[in-house]
């Protein structure tokens, strides 16, 4: 397969021996690094958005934004500039430090994890030995800069709203933790270079078999959840809290959480494609030497988004599907249900391990 | 990857600072791109039309308390838990009852939770 880390090195062997000093070497590639990051955030975010409003539309027999370009091509980058002209307000009796700390915080969080994901061979920023554990870490960040949002805003929807986004996602994190934990005992590492080369062979959906697939579920479940999306979107329930924590933001700073809210779907969802469904790694079937060579000919970053893709698309049908639930509905089925579950698949996949039932 | 030799420390130090550059320049473009009036009215919280009562940032709703109270707990399990699903694999039955007798102490600590009403919304 091909190796995008042969450019990367190509480009730093360039670089140094240019007669460039080390640091200067180094910052120049930070610094590309830095743009690249730049642009595959906005143009995920803004295709995100196209991509959930025709989903939307086609789930109730509508067509979706079709005016502004080709079928409604243009229409995101029309939003776009239409938020970034309106004025910013910062309203009397706001924590105005807090006030505009918070987007920093959402925005920087979702970044940073996007950075960690491997979009092909090579093709990856930061790879901690302990990427998997670093990407949740970095995901609980962002809880902070939604209820920093809501207290700082000086208004009881927003802080109604805050309180129930922190809630709900710290909940979830813990059957989100477990469901990837029982990937990281079949695997046996957190490297998610490693996680993603483990599945050569098969994909961990296929290889841990029912936990697993138990484990896909409660993911799928809990990343829903983590998004404030579909049947969990309490935080943002316009009917009432008009629009939760972000409803004294304006123009652009209210871009932030949008934006921040459909990067955190694609995250949840590469991370699902990462441990589940083997990343970028394409299909393979053991024995079938044939069909691997026909499927290695597809590109892996093809294979990544695909998956992420895929998910993405499931998590919205969820939204078009289900009708909100209430919050005590939500937090007695986290707490009741999916945590017991996950932590006894937990158990099951270490059984499984243990006895090498595996595959 | 070994094929790169920038440490993983400055690419997450990049990746952070990219997003600040990413909030900071918006901000600058809409700064200098959007249109600013003030008002009265403007400046006051959106609360469906109704003058607001009272202060806002304040202290309400235990329930939230005690959810964070679990979470911490639980989350805390979750970091201990980690590095035994790393050496899982190599470690076998053993680390299978090892964990045994830690579930058990934990999931004892959720039927008390759940037993006392913790769990329950109000």
């Amino acid at each position: 397969m091909f190796n995008f880390g042969q450019w990367t090195s190509a480009f730093n062997n360039w670089l140094l021996g240019s007669g460039m000093a080390d640091w200067l070497a180094i910052l120049i590639e930070c610094v590309i690094i830095g743009v690249l990051i730049l642009l595959t955030y906005t143009v995920l975010a803004l295709f995100y958005i196209l991509y959930e409003r025709k989903l939307c539309a086609w789930f109730q027999c509508r067509l979706g934004p079709m005016r502004v370009g080709k079928w409604g091509l243009l229409q995101v980058f029309a939003d776009m500039f239409k938020i970034l002209i309106k004025e910013l307000i910062c309203l009397k009796g706001t924590d105005r430090f807090l006030f505009k700390l918070a987007p920093y915080i959402v925005i920087t969080s979702s970044v940073t994890m996007l950075a960690c994901l491997p979009w092909g061979n090579g093709l990856q920023i930061i790879d901690w030995n302990i990427g998997i554990f670093f990407v949740l870490a970095v995901s609980s960040v962002g809880v902070l800069g939604i209820l920093l949002a809501g207290w700082a805003s000086n208004n009881k929807y927003t802080l109604i709203g805050a309180m129930r986004s922190g809630a709900q996602m710290i909940s979830y994190e813990v059957s989100l933790g477990l469901a990837i934990m029982t990937i990281v005992v079949l695997a046996g590492t957190m490297d998610i270079n490693a996680l993603v080369w483990a599945q050569e062979d098969a994909w961990f959906l296929f290889k841990g078999h029912i936990p697993a697939i138990i484990a896909f579920i409660i993911y799928v479940i809990a990343a829903t959840a983590e998004t404030n999306r579909g049947p969990f979107d309490l935080p943002e329930a316009e009917h009432e809290l008009t629009a939760g924590y972000h409803t004294e933001y304006s123009g652009i700073h209210f871009g932030f959480f949008y934006l921040a809210e459909y990067l955190n779907l694609f995250i949840v969802s590469g991370i699902a494609s990462l441990m589940f469904l083997g990343g970028w790694m394409p299909l393979h079937i053991p024995g079938w030497d044939g069909f691997n060579a026909v499927m290695n000919y597809i590109p892996g970053i093809v294979w990544f988004l695909a998956k992420a893709f895929f998910i993405s698309f499931v998590i919205i049908w969820f939204k078009w599907t289900f009708p909100r639930v209430r919050i005590d509905q939500l937090l007695s089925f986290e707490w009741k249900y999916m945590m017991p579950f996950a932590l006894a698949n937990l158990m099951l996949m270490a059984v499984v391990v243990a006895l090498g039932w595996h595959f | 990857m070994e094929l790169c030799n920038i440490s993983n420390g400055a690419l997450s130090i990049t990746a952070v600072v990219t997003g600040l550059a990413l909030v900071f320049a918006a901000l600058l473009i809409a700064r200098l791109i959007s249109p600013r009036s003030y008002s009265v009215k403007k400046s006051e919280a959106y609360e469906c039309g109704i003058p607001t009562r009272g202060a806002s940032m304040i202290q309400f709703k235990a329930g939230y308390y005690i959810f964070a109270i679990l979470f911490l707990l639980f989350d805390v399990e979750v970091v201990f838990l980690y590095p035994w699903s790393v050496v899982m694999k190599s470690m076998g039955p053993t680390g299978l009852l090892c964990i045994g007798i830690f579930m058990f102490v934990l999931i004892m600590g959720l039927a008390y939770a759940w037993r006392k009403g913790a769990l329950k919304w109000e």
